[in-house]
């Protein structure tokens, strides 16, 4: 992981070279299931980011009180209570929202990328930035729901936030559930694909190649076994 | 009875916890490259998916609602999830050496596997008794050990493909996959109104 103290690379980091959706390849529950619309996708990406900043911050500065065998239950009751939180707040202020969302919003708790960085990140690091952090990743996580639910709408419904945009009749496959996947493996395609080429043009090896093995693992970053993979 | 079956049914095949409702879905891509550790991680699952529901159905109606608390369900499920989770791996580590060996490496993980959590709250949701959770949580998590076990099937042949491109070779392929599978259980919908 990168340990730059620079407030824009850290930021920066989060949004392209560890976008937690299409590089690192966690969260990925939430991002298949809201991302039937845009306004879906934001509302998730911002309830996640707000969990992401106010978690690592506290876990930062908690992070050497922790003792380190029950870390990871502390992170976890962190977490989980700032996750109460946006539950109330999302009650209180977009209901309507609450409900699309449903499930997922209590599930923020075992989104992986909020367990990840705390772990990867915010446990090392100070309160600023590992609130900058989550902000990054909070982007990154945004911006990628943002992106596929605009995807989605657009080919499934044929509309964005709810105004017409498309003349043809929509594929209803697109919103339905296996759209999610199919939608997700095609951009990551496309993703890895531009990556590849941009790699390519600066004459380093190609990034596709190091999905494999455990390191390709969608879960490497909060994997115990898995420690000299990417950590 | 036959409403518990057909519960039973419908969490497997209708509404499969991976494939219908997006819930466990980093190991569902994460541990399914390989048949064996694939069937490892679904059988850990199932285990712990119906431990875990016996346990959160228990604190959410004897604790939770006596006291009003209700709210504090995230913070509670998640607690009893990880001390479930913790004593399932120490009580593996004493009884059974191998099968630890085998599945010791994912139970931490399965912590964070939202398809515990999700079908915890599920339950609560949609406001079932004991043994309406139980068969729930029995019939989800044996879903995901059909589902996690179909994909590593398929993802072992596909690997060695080498008409895929290469950008989407591993996760990408795996994802159009499991669409793929999903389009299919689709199929499922009808057996049950």
């Amino acid at each position: 992981m990168s340990q730059s103290t620079n407030p824009l690379k850290i930021v920066a980091n989060g949004l392209l070279a560890e976008n937690p959706t299409f590089v690192q390849c966690i969260g990925l529950c939430p991002t298949l299931a809201v991302t039937t619309s845009v306004a879906n996708g934001v509302g998730m990406g911002i309830a996640a980011t707000f969990v992401l900043i106010a978690s690592n911050a506290v876990i930062s500065m908690l992070r050497k009180m922790v003792p380190d065998e029950v870390r990871i239950p502390i992170f976890i009751v962190v977490i989980a209570g700032f996750v109460t939180v946006i539950q109330f707040l999302m009650e209180g202020f977009a209901p309507e929202l609450n409900k699309s969302l449903g499930i997922f919003i209590p599930l923020i708790v075992v989104n992986c990328i909020i367990l990840a960085r705390a772990e990867a990140f915010a446990s090392k690091n100070g309160v600023i930035a590992s609130a900058l952090d989550g902000v990054g990743m909070g982007l990154g996580f945004t911006v990628a729901l943002t992106f596929l639910g605009a995807i989605r709408e657009v080919l499934g419904s044929g509309t964005l936030l709810g105004t017409q945009v498309v003349g043809f009749d929509p594929i209803l496959l697109v919103v339905l559930a296996p759209g999610g996947f199919i939608v997700l493996g095609c951009c990551m395609g496309a993703f890895r694909a531009i990556q590849a080429k941009l790699a390519a043009r600066k004459g380093a090896c190609s990034p596709a190649k190091k999905a494999s093995g455990c390191a390709g693992c969608a879960m490497s970053a909060s994997c115990p076994s898995a420690e000299g993979g990417k950590a | 009875m036959t409403e518990l079956f057909l519960l039973f049914l419908s969490s497997i095949f209708v509404h499969n916890i991976l494939l219908s409702r997006f819930l466990g879905c980093c190991p569902f891509m994460g541990v399914s490259s390989k048949s064996e550790t694939a069937r490892g991680m679904g059988v850990a699952v199932v285990f712990v998916i119906v431990l875990a529901s016996l346990m959160t159905w228990l604190t959410y109606n004897f604790l939770l609602v006596p006291l009003h608390l209700e709210y504090l369900y995230t913070l509670s499920f998640i607690l009893v999830i990880a001390a479930l989770v913790q004593f399932v791996e120490l009580a593996l580590k004493k009884l059974n050496p191998t099968l630890y060996k085998s599945l010791g490496i994912f139970l931490p993980l399965i912590t964070t596997n939202c398809a515990v959590l999700g079908v915890a709250v599920l339950n609560m949701n949609e406001g079932y008794g004991l043994a309406e959770s139980l068969v729930n949580a029995l019939g989800s998590s044996l879903g995901f050990l059909l589902a996690i076990s179909l994909m590593a099937g398929i993802r072992e042949r596909i690997e060695s493909n080498e008409g895929i491109p290469e950008c989407l070779r591993g996760l990408p392929m795996a994802l159009i996959t499991a669409g793929l599978m999903s389009i299919a259980f689709m199929g499922f919908n009808g057996i049950i109104k």
